[in-house]
């Protein structure tokens, strides 16, 4: 057991996956030489050569377009985009190619790429370097989602991700990068599909994401402290959906919370509200709540990030006020 | 704001000079191809030029639904680039592909099925005319949104280079796409990685209905882009299947040598509009006709002849041929609808479309 940080974890996943395939390859924007702008992909180019990380000029598209070529012919490829709000410059080759084509050709082809790409605000950047956009991919059918908030996540759903057959948008959150925690010895595979209970409780059910996870778990201590028992789940994988680990926690505290760090409109928590209302309703003792981003553009400043992002104190209020 | 009044025939593209083909080049009989592949070229032409008349007749008989985008008047270049490739290479195309497909060996009943939405269709009718692929025969797909599928043949020149196979990549596009961002992308991504990836404009002259050099700023949209990426302008007559297997053959072999990419513009007309929708009226008549008498078919049919192949021998091409697109239509209206067990399959690997448990 070591304790590594998310950021080193990304590289120190790659490259489990790199030693145990020696096909698997990786491009992106200053990926190799310069260790990636984030240094998430530190010491990779130095243990695997330039053959296997290799930079690319500044083309998402043409990125991900050689990404989806090679793994189609048979080279399974991790692709970088820099900040996940690029990919709307490549959207073409994510939403229309590389999630149709299986369907569209009878299942001719497999496109096993993982397109890591680092999500989610609290960086100051403003609006187009701090988005969370994994509802974006996850309306996309034929599209894998997964968004990890621990080290030890960050490595086994990489593993998961590179050896799953089919297209799998991985999202590494900015805001967790420089936080550490244990990664256990040895090989790491994780599953994708599967949400996992990071607090247990009684009274509400707080489903959450990447940087909203280690928010809620501070609010559920809160709570505790006022006598309300929150159970914390880490979503981790939006597709597949972990939907049995949700409703099994809501038949228990009958209150279920989303977190989620998207613009309030169709963010991805809505689809699980209408899961759980849909398949849940007579369980539930009140209303499905959303604590989101509200539906604007991410300011650039620090008092209106800080406002904008559901803060622990926001989760808290949240509920606290709606349970009482 | 301009106060000048518009004069709205400067819009009728009809009324446009015409822009004609170049003259046979009948030099390129002298071309070192031999008899055979000729006689095989002749025989790919009337195989696309057949089955893309059955496909334009299925459609008159509402057994073609949606839309379709054939290759009539442009056979030469699939037929050219289906001779030069090894059955290992691989093809991408536009929606426009079902020469592409049918020249890289595909079955003509699977693919006449698929357009007819048929569960013995080549993609089980999930895919249509606009999607055909045949990945047993090297064509890796048609990309119906334009410029993607450039990127896409580097990735597949790419793995071809990492596993030191000489195997190489061709990506079929029209005009249009030559203004397309991921056409930059590709060509700049392609120089310099060095990847065996051939680039094939088939410039017929219209971007969709409109005069490609309406809205290029060169006048050859490919070839005068080549340069920018380091890449030789390459124009050839494309309807004529002997230069074009000229200009292929030497362009794959360029690649297989590890010489890194090349694009190549063959110009072109089609017979027909640019869809199924389409009657193209927007060509000026002239024009129009001036490219149906530099038909690719009877002028390959007439060199064949003065290279000494009897008439009979192509007669009996095309009667088999007849035959053969006769079978397909036959295989075709015999499919059943695909049935809703297809509606939830092949969405993931697994073969399912599970999105939760």
């Amino acid at each position: 057991m070591a304790e590594l940080s998310y950021r080193d974890a990304v590289a120190y996943g790659i490259a489990q996956e790199m030693r145990r395939d020696p096909h698997l390859v990786m491009l992106g924007e200053d990926i190799g030489a310069a260790g990636g702008v984030f240094k998430t992909t530190v010491g990779l180019l130095d243990e695997f050569g330039p053959d296997r990380i290799r930079d690319t000029p500044i083309s998402e598209q043409a990125i991900l377009g050689a990404a989806m070529g090679a793994a189609m012919t048979g080279i399974p490829v991790i692709a970088e985009i820099m900040f996940s709000d690029f990919l709307a410059v490549c959207w073409d080759i994510v939403a229309n190619q590389m999630a149709k084509s299986r369907y569209m050709t009878g299942g001719q082809v497999s496109i096993p790429v993982v397109i890591r790409t680092l999500n989610g605000g609290g960086s100051r950047f403003g609006a187009q370097h701090s988005q969370s956009v994994e509802n974006w991919c996850m309306m996309i059918p034929g599209l894998k989602v997964v968004a990890p908030s621990t080290p030890a996540d960050v490595v086994g759903l990489m593993a998961a991700s590179v050896r799953d057959p089919d297209p799998v948008v991985f999202f590494e959150h900015k805001s967790l990068l420089a936080g550490k925690a244990e990664v256990p010895d040895g090989e790491l595979v994780d599953e994708l599909g599967t949400a996992r209970v990071v607090r247990e409780g009684t009274d509400c059910t707080i489903a959450a994401l990447a940087l909203m996870v280690p928010r809620a778990l501070e609010a559920a201590e809160r709570l505790a402290g006022d006598g309300i028992s929150a159970e914390v789940i880490d979503v981790r994988s939006l597709v597949p959906l972990d939907t049995q680990a949700l409703l099994g926690s809501v038949g228990k505290t009958s209150h279920f919370y989303t977190v989620e760090e998207n613009p309030r409109l169709c963010g991805w928590g809505a689809e699980l509200a209408s899961i759980v209302a849909d398949e849940a309703f007579w369980d539930l003792d009140g209303p499905v709540i959303r604590i989101t981003t509200p539906h604007i553009p991410l300011p650039a400043a620090e008092a209106l990030e800080d406002m904008s992002l559901p803060s622990v104190d926001r989760i808290y209020e949240t509920v606290r006020k709606t349970l009482a | 704001m301009s106060t000048e009044v518009h004069d709205p025939g400067a819009y009728d593209y009809s009324q446009r000079p015409a822009r004609l083909p170049v003259d046979v080049d009948h030099s390129n009989k002298d071309l070192a191809i031999p008899l055979q592949d000729r006689v095989e070229m002749y025989e790919l032409q009337q195989v696309l030029r057949q089955f893309e008349k059955r496909a334009y007749d299925l459609f008159m008989q509402n057994l073609v639904k949606g839309t379709s985008h054939l290759s009539l008047g442009m056979e030469a270049v699939a037929a050219g680039f289906g001779l030069a490739l090894r059955p290992d290479d691989y093809s991408f195309a536009t929606y426009r592909g079902h020469a592409h497909t049918i020249a890289r060996g595909a079955a003509l009943g699977p693919v006449m099925a698929e357009l007819l939405g048929r569960e013995n269709g080549i993609l089980k009718g999930k895919g249509g005319s606009m999607h055909l692929t045949s990945v047993e025969h090297g064509m890796m797909g048609s990309y119906a949104i334009i410029g993607a599928h450039l990127t896409i043949a580097n990735g597949a020149a790419w793995a071809a280079q990492l596993r030191g196979t000489d195997q190489v990549a061709v990506a079929f596009f029209g005009d249009g796409t030559t203004n397309i961002g991921a056409f930059h992308e590709a060509l700049n991504f392609a120089a310099i990685w060095d990847l065996p990836v051939v680039f094939v404009c088939e410039n017929n002259l219209y971007m969709e209905y409109t005069p490609i050099d309406v809205v290029s700023a060169v006048p050859n949209p490919a070839a005068d882009r080549g340069p920018a990426y380091g890449l030789d302008g390459i124009v050839v007559d494309g309807n004529d299947a002997d230069a074009v297997f000229h200009v292929a053959s030497q362009a794959v072999a360029r690649a297989r040598a590890g010489d890194g990419p090349s694009l190549i513009e063959a110009v072109t007309y089609r017979h027909g509009g640019h869809s199924r929708a389409d009657p193209g009226k927007y060509r000026p008549a002239d024009e129009v006709e001036a490219w149906l008498e530099r038909d690719p078919i009877p002028m390959y049919h007439q060199r064949l002849l003065e290279l000494g192949v009897p008439e009979g021998d192509l007669a009996a091409i095309q009667q088999s041929v007849a035959g053969r697109v006769e079978d397909a239509t036959e295989f075709a209206k015999g499919g059943s609808p695909p049935g809703e067990e297809h509606l939830f399959t092949d969405v993931w690997a697994a073969g399912g479309s599970a999105w939760r448990n």
